[in-house]
């Protein structure tokens, strides 16, 4: 880090007792290359001596123009952005946007599909968490926690491969269902995990939560009073960890999840160490998902796509052996399927909070205008005042804990 | 109110919220089971206010704030707030019309969290916003000229930048791209009976009797 030194006024040096003991106030650029960043945040920071008084983000060096490039696309074409937004859960954000166009179009998703989703949203969740939970643990100084995440999240990958052919930017979620079906081996062997899993995540729990040095650098600081948590916009683990009890996925259910048993765990004091507490719990709650999804998905056939043929493209077998097939396939991936004009609103409980696409349609095949609603745009925001008066060792845990991932704050 | 909230209620929960804003919100649809208000420029921030402590509806919380940009409309810009009231499990959206010069009233007095989603909606559209405690861009480079989201500011933008190995920096030049094929597969004689709005050209078909 490199910093300059702002000489203080003449007012300051007045107040002094001696010359010797004059004010200085320190300005710090931290990143945007740093290992605690997260990414390439830019964050100018005023220091008093080692205390933070202001935090400016510098936000936008991975701007690449998303919703620019989303309005000169087809709908389906569209869908690959979001993966490239939340890195580390791409399909949740493909969730939000294929509900959007759902809405427009009102293409009812048939239940197998709908468990897939549902399926593999918590497997983004438990990835997002898995990441966030591990790194803050190393921007405290742990080194072991990442590693050991790290190989859990390795095999979540494989089932994301193992899906969709790609083990990060999946484009696995189509308007109307998903792109395929799951083998039966694969529902199996995620079934599988979710008995093993929650023996690794009580290592890494038993590395962490009782460490001293994780609680010391953590616990009250970066606290968030429920009145703030609203008034700057937060979602999802941020306001949970300050104890209000609000999920999409209990308060607005979309897909199965009405159907589904789990709990929200909700934190007390609002500080980072109960945020952290939130994720580990939220974790284990989804294995319990999971583990419903899979038995369902192994009593349930049937498609993962809707019936529609003018909205889901045929498979590749049917197109072989019928000449409307063909012809849908060859008017849905070159003209794609047209929305009514309107505008909708969709979100998901991403992992990181509140996920939302506001969608404009003008009536033709691409969006007028698409809106991303990124969770960690407003938190991000809050750096200021959440840092000020706390030392400057504390901007990465409070960064830490804001799970920050710039794929979607940039967009 | 019980969830989801039929379209019916949420009619007159619209309607109720006009009755009751004294003037500040103006009317109310609810199209695919989203309430929607409009709002005067000059007056948001008392509805906003409205709307975040009136008791029955308690809007907390400012989700999201953007604009829309209608370059054939003689008030070019429609900025969309969306709020959401957790204490009633609601969600509202609000618009208002402005144009390039005209400044819109900020919303931070209300929701301090409208501070960056204000930058961005400037950066991105150029819509100004009175008051506002720090106005600058926040997505785009530093220095960058334009506003991207504007429905008349190309795709491929305007300039393009590399690292000079004698200047030792990055640097900016004209696109030199030559040509970008926006490929129209509209095909025109589909979609005016499902409700699509009339394709360019196809205004002169004759209405099926």
């Amino acid at each position: 880090m490199t910093g300059e030194v702002v000489p203080a006024s003449e007012a300051q040096l007045a107040h002094s007792p001696s010359a010797e003991t004059e004010i200085r106030k320190f300005t710090i650029n931290f990143g945007p290359q740093h290992p605690a960043a997260h990414g390439v945040l830019r964050l100018i920071l005023e220091l008093d001596g080692e205390v933070v008084e202001r935090v400016d983000p510098h936000v936008g060096l991975l701007h690449r123009g998303t919703e620019k490039l989303m309005e000169y696309r087809p709908y389906q074409q569209t869908i690959p952005y979001f993966d490239r937004l939340d890195y580390v859960a791409p399909m949740n954000q493909e969730h939000a946007y294929v509900l959007a166009i759902e809405k427009l179009l009102a293409v009812e998703v048939p239940y197998r599909a709908q468990l897939i989703r549902v399926l593999y949203s918590e497997i983004g969740r438990i990835l997002n968490h898995l990441l966030n939970v591990t790194t803050q643990a190393m921007d405290v100084g742990a080194l072991t926690p990442p590693l050991w995440g790290f190989e859990e999240r390795e095999k979540l990958m494989v089932f994301y491969e193992r899906a969709s052919g790609a083990r990060l930017h999946a484009n696995y979620f189509r308007v109307g269902g998903v792109r395929q079906d799951l083998p039966p081996a694969l529902v199996a062997d995620i079934s599988a995990w979710c008995d093993a899993f929650p023996k690794a995540l009580k290592d890494i729990d038993s590395l962490i939560t009782g460490n001293r040095i994780f609680k010391q650098r953590n616990v009250d600081i970066g606290v968030v009073s429920k009145q703030e948590a609203l008034d700057w916009g937060f979602s999802g683990v941020m306001v949970r960890g300050s104890g209000i009890a609000w999920d999409l996925r209990r308060n607005k259910p979309y897909e199965c999840y009405n159907e589904l048993e789990f709990d929200i765990p909700l934190g007390v004091n609002g500080d980072c160490y109960d945020r952290y507490l939130c994720r580990m719990e939220e974790m284990r709650q989804s294995v319990r998902i999971m583990k419903q999804c899979c038995d369902r998905l192994e009593k349930t056939p049937g498609p993962v796509l809707t019936e529609d043929n003018k909205i889901g493209a045929p498979r590749r077998g049917e197109m072989k052996r019928s000449m409307e097939a063909l012809i849908h396939h060859f008017k849905l991936f070159t003209e794609g399927y047209r929305t009514p004009p309107g505008e909708v609103y969709a979100c998901v409980e991403a992992p990181k909070g509140e996920f939302g696409v506001f969608l404009v349609s003008d009536g033709s095949n691409k969006p007028y205008k698409c809106k991303i609603r990124a969770p960690g745009y407003p938190h991000l925001q809050a750096m200021d005042w959440m840092n000020r008066g706390h030392m400057l060792a504390d901007v990465s845990a409070i960064l830490g804990s804001l799970d920050i991932v710039f794929g979607e704050i940039d967009r | 109110m019980s969830w989801p909230v039929s379209a019916a209620d949420l009619q007159a929960l619209g309607q109720a919220m006009v009755a009751n804003s004294a003037g500040a919100l103006t009317a109310a649809h609810v199209t695919y089971d989203e309430l929607s208000l409009s709002a005067p420029l000059p007056r948001i921030v008392e509805a906003l206010t409205f709307l975040r402590d009136h008791p029955d509806y308690r809007f907390e919380v400012l989700i999201d704030l953007t604009a829309v940009d209608y370059p054939e409309r003689e008030k070019r810009f429609e900025v969309v707030y969306h709020l959401l009231s957790m204490s009633k499990n609601l969600r509202v959206r609000i618009k208002l019309v402005t144009d390039e010069d005209t400044p819109v009233p900020t919303a931070t007095p209300a929701y301090p969290c409208a501070n960056w989603y204000e930058r961005e909606a400037f950066d991105m559209y150029g819509v100004f916003f009175e008051g506002h405690p720090d106005l600058r861009r926040i997505l785009t480079d530093y220095g960058f000229h334009g506003h991207p989201l504007r429905k008349d500011f190309p795709m491929s933008g305007y300039v393009e930048l590399r690292y000079d190995d004698e200047l030792k920096r990055v640097v900016y030049e004209p696109i030199k791209m030559t040509e970008w094929r926006n490929w129209d597969f509209l095909s025109p004689w589909e979609g005016a009976e499902r409700g699509f709005a009339a394709l360019p050209g196809d205004e002169k078909a004759e209405p099926k009797a």
